[in-house]
């Protein structure tokens, strides 16, 4: 090519695309630049870890900086997975302590993580800067421990949502006195007490500290002095915030709070004691990201925090902050782009408790006109509401409704609800994500099918009538990435009939579905770059088990990697040439 | 079976909203598939008890009354239990009259078992005091219900008469227990990430293992008034005496006593503007009531304010006039229950 820029010219111009998908695409114009590509990408992003074997990627890409690994599928943060069913990374770890002695970055979602694994981090990479591992599980207090005495760069800890065995806060002190470098830190989701003068000296010598997340177990008198040692803080997480209300302590943190002027985001508030809450006034005006979702505070000290925070563009609350509160917010929160609100008593069986309706929601939806991404929990609602919000926020592209009891119609007409997730999916053409409830017949799949084409994730929970509804979503949705449905009456017809479209997606799970054994297999066979994976934890044995058996769970995913080594026994692959098992 | 897909294929791609795919399941209301799934499943994971417990359990009415406890559900029978979930909340708000003129809708066996709604639990209830049942609400409306023909589909599915004043005679029994047991919960439903459930609940309220626990957490305490649409929860901990109590429900409570609470959006407004010096409660027709350990309702004010919060499990905000015949003192229990 001999108008063809250089190599090095290339690599530059590749370098502004941030986004995987363009990369992706610049490596299949041709040879020179897949090959261009290759030797640049700095940081890769494995959607199922199972998709592709860590020699596969170490190979294609041999000079990774950042990773970014998922592991079980999502309704695994719901206990619909069972233990021991696999998203290790270990050996994506030991892969890649041999290939990547340069790697920064570990990003980790949903993987069973143990203390070998951190081990081997803490040792192996001697440039290793940040580690994130959200809702990840397998790890104690003891493999921290290591990361912090042997990460020398460290910039970022975050243990996000992570169950952490949690032998003792002592791990903290490992960090030696000359390291200076902690930008991010979020401890959040430990339970016990880390040492208290460790914590501050740590935060007294890193100056670059950004991001500060405590735990719980951090008393709210010990916040202010921490707060003067990092004026610079932009997020901050409280620990526990209540205590008797002694005016000494609410000056001391009120001063302190006072010269976060950099802070933009704040969150805890366990426990929080209303008195103290005016203590963090002073910088809402600044905040633009608020966490009240562990608070039980209510109202009105809740929504008159939120109304002071006019820069708000995430807000995640608890269902205290009830319609009035969400009206409020939908005044004072004109920028308002993110919105969640979870059930404070999900099991709650008196039938009016909380005074939040679909009525909040239509609120916020007329009122936030920055409105993109909603998750809601409630206890009614109404096609006449959902129509409201599709009209009034055609830019959602993240909605997810919850109502609470399984097949919910209407309150108002007692029809089903797909009138108005169907105004949803009509007028949000940027929807990206969608999450549906309440009481909804085939026809919500057709709305969807027709018009979500920008849908990429589709959760779906007792609906539907009939494999209609399946296959108008298989064969309607072009973007779709991952479905996941549980306790609907889909089967084999619609998943056979849709078979290619699975290659095409990352993931599929089926639970309580209609879906058989031989199903099943049948499709595995006839897509070979399928893993179809069958978890049924009852006692009998594979073989004995006929063609009609009704699966209990069901996960398919494509992958070039074949069927994976480590399945539990109660996990059964279709792939495996099994002569033995019957049909 | 290879053929039959071929055959969908050519099927689908013709697609209406009613092309059904060849022999789709009819699917009743509740998401249970015809007898033959639905034994296929029988077959191979359950004996032959439980395939009988399978759909006498998903249909035994239930009308949760103080102290009755719910059957536990098997968590592995997802196919089942999450097609059964509480009837009893599938309507929450809906007066008696509604749900038994349902047409159109496969809704009928919910609407078989659940036709009481929580007021009519009361008046159920105050009738079988009085005598031999004779009025029962549910099986007038099943008749209602059963000559629309809405339902047929489970065989198994109409509860008995017998069924029922047995679950009564239970309930009755144990109307000293203390609150029901939580309601049948289905897996992973809602969908709510188990940290964040472990977070509130070591936090507050009471649950079923641990009645309104004092210690650093809070104690909070439902709060309920008559006529009032819904109700609140107070934290017993900030509180030092019954005056600081009465006060705060008074002004949360002022909107309705008063009358006016205007649109929802202004009930913030109106508690701000209350007069917070004005105890709206004392000297007004309202009484403060509460339900102590054993399920009694006593009046507010009568035990130290330690045994209080120790006790009280409930507030109930009443009108003077249905407080007749409460106890003045706790040495007088009434066993009036409600």
């Amino acid at each position: 090519m001999a108008y063809s820029f250089p190599e090095e010219v290339l690599e530059h111009v590749f370098s502004f695309l941030h986004s995987d998908r363009d990369r992706n695409a610049v490596s299949l114009v041709c040879k020179s630049w897949y090959e261009i590509d290759r030797w640049s990408r700095r940081r890769v992003f494995i959607g199922n870890c199972y998709a592709i074997s860590p020699r596969a990627v170490i190979r294609r890409f041999p000079e990774v900086r950042s990773i970014k690994i998922k592991g079980k599928p999502h309704f695994a943060d719901f206990n619909l997975v069972p233990d021991g069913w696999g998203g290790y990374v270990f050996p994506w770890i030991t892969a890649m302590a041999s290939s990547y002695p340069w790697l920064e970055e570990i990003h980790l979602k949903r993987m069973v993580v143990t203390n070998a694994c951190l081990e081997l981090i803490a040792k192996s990479f001697k440039n290793f800067r940040v580690l994130v591992l959200s809702t990840c599980e397998g790890f104690s207090t003891d493999g921290l421990a290591s990361i912090a005495a042997n990460c020398r760069n460290l910039r970022e800890l975050d243990l996000r949502d992570s169950e952490v065995d949690d032998l003792s806060g002592h791990w903290l002190s490992h960090f030696p006195d000359s390291y200076t470098s902690l930008v991010s830190l979020n401890i959040s989701c430990l339970g016990s007490e880390v040492s208290f003068s460790a914590l501050e000296r740590l935060v007294s010598r890193c100056p670059n500290l950004r991001s500060l997340s405590l735990n719980r177990a951090v008393p709210i008198d010990r916040i202010a002095c921490l707060l003067r040692q990092a004026p610079q803080l932009v997020e901050l997480g409280t620990g526990a915030y209540n205590a008797e209300l002694r005016p000494d302590v609410f000056s001391s943190l009120s001063g302190a709070f006072s010269c976060l002027k950099e802070l933009r985001s704040l969150s805890g508030f366990w426990d929080a004691v209303p008195a103290y809450i005016p203590a963090v006034y002073s910088v809402c005006s600044g905040i633009t990201s608020l966490n009240l979702s562990y608070t039980t505070m209510q109202n009105p000290d809740l929504t008159k925090l939120v109304s002071q925070c006019p820069n708000l563009q995430q807000l995640w609350v608890l269902d205290y902050i009830e319609d009035c509160g969400l009206e409020a917010v939908a005044a004072s929160c004109k920028d308002l782009r993110e919105l969640r609100v979870f059930p404070s008593d999900p099991y709650e069986e008196d039938e009016f408790d909380i005074a939040l309706t679909e009525r909040g929601l239509v609120s916020v939806s007329e009122g936030c006109t920055n409105l993109q991404s909603v998750l809601y929990f409630c206890r009614q609602m109404s096609n006449a509401a959902l129509i409201s919000i599709a009209q009034n926020r055609p830019n959602l592209t993240r909605f997810r409704l919850c109502i609470i009891e399984p097949r919910s119609p209407d309150y108002l007409t007692l029809q089903p609800l797909d009138a108005g997730f169907g105004a949803i999916v009509e007028h949000c053409k940027g929807l990206r994500r969608l999450s549906l409830s309440g009481l909804l017949t085939d026809r919500v799949f057709e709305y969807i099918g027709t018009h979500a084409k920008k849908l990429e994730m589709l959760s779906v929970a007792f609906a539907g009538e009939s494999d209609l509804g399946l296959h108008l979503v298989l064969s309607g949705c072009e973007s779709l990435r991952k479905l996941e449905i549980r306790d609907c009456p889909f089967g084999d017809k619609a998943l056979l009939a849709n078979a290619e479209k699975l290659e095409t997606m990352r993931s599929l799970w089926m639970s309580s579905c209609s879906v058989s054994f031989g199903a099943c297999k049948l499709l595995c066979r006839r897509m070979p770059r399928l893993n179809v994976e069958v978890i049924d934890e009852t006692s009998e044995v594979a073989e004995s088990r006929p063609e009609s058996f009704t699966v209990q769970k069901l996960y398919i995913y494509r992958s070039v990697a074949g069927p994976r080594l480590d399945m539990p026994d109660y996990v059964l692959s279709m792939g495996e040439e099994s002569p033995d098992l019957i049909g | 079976m290879e053929d039959e897909g071929q055959n969908d294929v050519s099927v689908a791609s013709s697609s209406t909203v009613d092309c059904d795919l060849e022999e789709h399941r009819e699917l009743n209301y509740l998401g249970l598939s015809d007898c033959s799934s639905a034994e296929s499943y029988r077959l191979t994971s359950l004996s032959g008890d439980r395939k009988n417990d399978l759909n006498l359990k998903a249909t035994e009415l239930r009308l949760g009354l103080p102290g009755f406890q719910s059957p536990k559900r098997e968590p592995n029978l997802h196919f089942v239990s999450s097609g059964k979930p509480d009837e009893k909340l599938l309507f929450p708000l809906l007066p008696l009259s509604q749900k038994s003129v349902v047409t159109g809708n496969k809704r009928g066996f919910s609407e078989v078992n659940d036709p009481i709604p929580k007021e009519g639990n009361w008046m159920f209830r105050a009738s079988e005091n009085e005598g031999p049942d004779s009025s029962n609400p549910g099986i007038k409306i099943k008749q209602s219900v059963g000559t629309a023909g809405a339902q047929s589909n489970l065989g198994n599915g109409i509860p008995s008469k017998q069924s029922k004043e047995h679950s009564l005679a239970t309930s009755q029994n144990n109307a000293s227990n203390n609150a029901p047991a939580a309601k049948a919960q289905v897996v992973g439903w809602p969908p709510v990430r188990s940290f964040r459930k472990n977070s509130l609940v070591s936090t507050s309220r009471n649950n079923e293992e641990v009645d309104g626990k004092l210690g650093a957490g809070a104690l909070f305490i439902k709060v309920s008034m008559d006529g009032a649409p819904y109700l609140r929860k107070v934290d017993l901990h900030n509180y030092s005496t019954y005056q600081e109590l009465s006060s705060a429900l008074g002004k949360m409570f002022s909107c309705f006593i008063v009358g006016q609470c205007g649109s929802s959006g202004n009930l913030f407004k109106e508690m701000q503007t209350a007069d917070s010096s004005k105890d709206l409660l004392h000297g007004s027709e309202y009484v403060l009531t509460y339900e102590d350990k054993d399920g009694d309702w006593m009046l507010v004010g009568d035990v130290p304010w330690n045994m209080f919060m120790n006790t009280c499990k409930k507030l109930k905000i009443m009108k003077g006039s249905d407080a007749i015949g409460l106890a003045p003192t706790a040495a007088e229990k009434s066993t009036r229950g409600y």
